[in-house]
């Protein structure tokens, strides 16, 4: 039977604000001593209160609104409870019932074809602490670190509208891009800023109903496994139903070494979070102003970046996505582009100059760029009959060399070129050069 | 000297003229303690080194700060940097807290001297103080009798003259029930008056924080350090910031409103000779007594024993022994009572009909008081159905416990003041209370009226024989 694949995903972003949710506490790097960015709040002690950060919040809406969510009026947070030992509250403080953005959208194009990804909801939540297992002095032990516990995460749930691993990767770059053009966060993979869960489900092709399973895949750290293990349950699911069965609903993790899934809880439990709304966090009420101020506060996104630069500065969609990758970058190719029309320095010609030579902004000024590009432009358009008609000059001018040369010293070449540069007056291709001597001297 | 005299102004009017030291204070107060606190048994932690090493540097100070020298007790749901914080559970019997709470940071840092850590109802679960799992408090005024829960310490030891004040919380009733037992002055502060931080949470949506004192004047003067923001509670209102001065103004011409509700059947008949004798004394003063009606009063006991349980089960979850404190088999009957509770109401399936159906008479309930405001400045109610109660009488049916908040709980639903105060005496000489109850951050009213009332009836020169 032919299927069709479904997939939704949920992603945790872990915010690059400079406290914590609820706290005063730094947020961690990676070489933080374990426990050393803690206080009473994150650490869950009796007594502790959160105090929500305002910056995170706005952060999280910005994320919302970015995704063509609709902002609630009225939001609050509420308690998601369950016993973990990484856990310092006994609760998660989350959103449940109004998220900070619900209801938007993402529209991506995967070869060529724009389609439009459902944005269920946005919202904001707080990290745990970080368990390890190891040995210490000949004893198994279970340590916790927390410093992680506390850091505000915003978390993202797209509709099931993902249909291959293909378009799990398309959707996830994009995404990744605009968290970093709104500034929120590095979206670093590598330091676990980004955390990805794609649900996954089979269906017959012609089938509106979702699937009665769904399989969950925890916390991939990288696009490229998000792709495969896709295909891997893709694979694994087919094969399942073709002999009849139905594909447990369970929860499974990635193993990058044997390229696979592996089954982590083998029935999902039936958790009863027993949300309700966090009693120590008023109601957070935004203002159709404010709402306003934070929009404004959003820059181009990469798609429409993309249109613009495509249509403004004539460049093929390719180079038009090199450049908006970044945001800097982009900023960059529009400056130098902005300095070189007094220069005539066309922007295709800075496009290219940045995408063929890798440039960096940090590394040539945007001026620098512009001579750059002018003096290439200007070797390009070396016109041959100019060039030979240069070279016959010289060679007529310095007839000792000539002898010299066509008596077999050839060492004289480079007093030729020298001759033909100098009298060219600005910057040449010397192979052109040296090439069209050559020709000449036959 | 007769320590049990001394109120928060005449112990400062003491120091200024250098009647007497600071030491000296502290050591008569401790002294008292020893003498008499294995019978009461109101101190789980009594902390003598600490507030002899401090009086010792204050008599070397210029007698200044609100609250110079001026030793208090904590209950012990406060959180106080390396002394014991047991929440008077096993569970947290040798816990040493890593911080201090803000309310007990600003009365210190205002000149106030702990002498330590008093006992209550573990996790402040109870009307009677019999759930300590620390020994039951007695009531100083006769020791057969419970001195009321939840703050059973702090009530004790300001009326047995242990300490000139005491810190208490009320998320139920926990400190007007115990004023109310013990002829002392409680206060449960509007919710969101003084900051929640480094208290021990019982029900996070209803705790508030406030204190026993032995007069209304002392009262206001401790609520004008504790009140206020400290950017640690999020539910703290940014503005309310006030000194009390109105106090001695008098209550010729204001409007008090009795809840017929409050006073219909039920009440003792020493509890209603009691109030109807305050009745005539605050006419006396001026006031204009009207009835007033809070129709969902009835429904008060069954939706705070539905969003408290909820919000303990939640609040209790750290407890789990992994990094702090025994595990959860050391919580008491009543924590794992209340813990299941919570844990049902807010299941899925459940919720609905608990939780969320008791949230939504809550803003009847709150709706009620509002009303009620429209048409009077404060309301006068007793504090408790009966006077006192015997150990054990009802310490076997919970819900006889639970009913014993009828005209408490509904004011922490609401989230409004309430002042409770001594108004007489029952026939075999128990104290019985009334309390006032205001519209949000209308403590000056509240104080305005019980000062005004206890100057008529100086119910606060009356000690107990100990």
């Amino acid at each position: 039977m032919k299927y069709e694949t479904i997939v939704g995903l949920e992603i945790h972003v872990e915010l690059s604000t400079n406290s914590k949710m609820f706290c005063a506490c730094p947020v961690p790097t990676l070489e933080d001593a374990p426990n050393t960015r803690t206080c009473p709040i994150c650490l869950g002690l009796p007594g502790a209160l959160p105090y929500p950060n305002q910056n995170a919040i706005e952060d999280c809406i910005k994320i919302g609104l970015a995704l063509n969510c609709t902002p609630n009026a009225k939001s609050f947070f509420e308690r998601k409870n369950y016993f973990y030992p990484d856990l310092a509250k006994g609760f998660q403080t989350s959103q449940y019932l109004h998220p900070f953005g619900e209801k938007g959208y993402l529209d991506i194009e995967v070869n060529g074809v724009t389609k439009r990804i459902g944005i269920t909801r946005v919202h904001m939540e707080e990290d745990t602490g970080k368990l390890s297992h190891s040995n210490l002095n000949g004893e198994d032990v279970s340590l916790i670190d927390f410093n992680r516990s506390g850091v505000p995460l915003v978390e993202i749930v797209t509709e099931p509208d993902i249909r291959s691993g293909e378009e799990a990767k398309v959707f996830l770059t994009e995404l990744q891009k605009i968290i970093r053009y709104l500034g929120v966060s590095d979206a670093d993979m590598e330091k676990g800023h980004m955390r990805l869960e794609p649900n996954i489900s089979l269906r017959p092709v012609g089938q509106k109903k979702l699937a009665k399973y769904k399989v969950e895949v925890k916390n991939i750290n990288s696009f490229k496994f998000v792709d495969k293990a896709i295909q891997f349950e893709e694979k694994r699911h087919a094969e399942l139903l073709d002999t009849g069965k139905i594909p447990v609903q369970e929860t499974r993790g990635w193993n990058e070494f044997r390229n696979e899934t592996v089954s982590q809880r083998s029935k999902e439990e039936a958790h009863d979070y027993r949300y309700f709304p966090e009693p120590d966090i008023p109601p957070i009420k935004f203002t159709d102003e404010q709402v306003e101020t934070l929009k404004n506060q959003i820059p181009e996104l990469p798609i429409q970046k993309t249109a613009r630069f495509i249509s403004d500065y004539s460049l093929n969609s390719d180079a038009a996505e090199i450049l908006t990758r970044d945001k800097n970058l982009a900023d960059y190719f529009e400056e130098t582009v902005e300095l070189g029309k007094k220069e005539d320095v066309q922007p295709k010609d800075i496009a290219n100059e940045i995408i063929n030579k890798k440039i960096l902004p940090q590394n040539l000024s945007a001026q620098d760029l512009v001579t750059q590009v002018k003096a290439a432009k200007s070797i390009a358009t070396l016109d041959p009959e100019e060039l030979k008609m240069m070279i016959q000059e010289v060679l007529i001018e310095n007839p000792q060399p000539v002898a010299d040369y066509k008596a077999g010293k050839e060492t004289v070449l480079m007093f030729l070129i020298g001759q033909t540069m100098k009298k060219l007056a600005r910057k040449a291709d010397m192979n052109q050069v040296k090439n069209a001597i050559l020709e000449a001297l036959k | 000297m007769d320590i049990t005299a001394f109120t928060l102004s005449s112990l400062q009017k003491g120091y200024q003229t250098k009647q007497f030291s600071v030491t000296e204070i502290v050591s008569e107060y401790l002294k008292r303690i020893e003498s008499f606190d294995k019978k009461i048994n109101s101190f789980i932690t009594i902390d003598s080194e600490n507030a002899l090493k401090k009086a010792k540097d204050l008599d070397n100070k210029k007698a200044d700060g609100p609250l110079f020298g001026i030793p208090f007790g904590i209950k012990d749901m406060f959180l106080t940097k390396g002394v014991r914080t047991t929440a008077a559970s096993r569970l947290l019997e040798n816990y040493i807290p890593a911080y201090t709470s803000t309310a007990i940071t600003r009365i210190e840092a205002s000149g106030a001297i702990s002498l330590g850590k008093l006992n209550h109802d573990a996790w402040a679960h109870g009307s009677s103080g019999e759930n300590s799992d620390f020994g039951n408090t007695l009531n100083p005024w006769n020791n057969e009798y419970v001195p009321g829960g939840s703050s059973s310490g702090s009530a004790a030891a300001v009326a047995a003259g242990f300490v000139p004040f005491a810190t208490g919380t009320d998320t139920g009733g926990s400190i007007r029930l115990p004023a109310s037992f013990t002829n002392t002055v409680g206060l449960k502060p509007t919710y969101g008056r003084v900051s929640r931080y480094g208290v021990i949470a019982m029900a996070s949506s209803l705790d508030s924080i406030g204190h026993f004192t032995k007069n209304v004047e002392d009262s206001a003067r401790v609520l004008e350090i504790t009140q206020g923001i400290d950017g640690f509670d999020a539910t703290v209102s940014e503005k309310r910031h006030e000194t009390f001065d109105s106090l001695k103004n008098g209550i010729k011409g204001m409007k008090i409103g009795i809840p017929k509700e409050f006073v219909s059947d039920g009440l003792s008949s020493d509890v209603k000779s009691v109030f109807e004798e305050s009745i005539k004394t605050l006419e006396r003063l001026g006031a204009k007594i009207e009835e007033v009606s809070l129709p969902h009063t009835e429904y008060g006991i069954a939706t705070y024993y539905i969003i408290q349980p909820s919000e303990v089960s939640s609040n209790l979850a750290r407890y789990d022994g992994v990094r702090f404190g025994n595990d959860r088999s050391t919580f008491g009957k009543e924590a794992k009572r209340r813990i299941m509770l919570g844990t049902y109401t807010l299941s899925s399936g459940y919720y609905d009909a608990y939780y969320k159906k008791a949230m939504q008479i809550r803003t009847l309930v709150k709706d009620d008081f509002d009303k009620a405001f429209e048409s009077v400045d404060i309301l006068v109610s007793p504090v408790s159905p009966t006077p006192p109660w015997k150990f054990g009488e009802k310490a076997n049916n919970p819900l006889e416990m639970y009913l014993s908040d009828a005209l408490t709980v509904t004011i922490n639903l609401a989230g409004v003041p309430g002042l409770a105060l001594p108004a007489g005496f029952s026939t075999n000489s128990l104290p019985i209370g009334i309390q006032f109850i205001g519209p949000h951050f209308s403590e000056h009213t509240l104080f305005r009226t019980g000062y005004a009332f206890e100057q008529e009836t100086k119910m606060y020169e009356r000690n107990p024989n100990l």
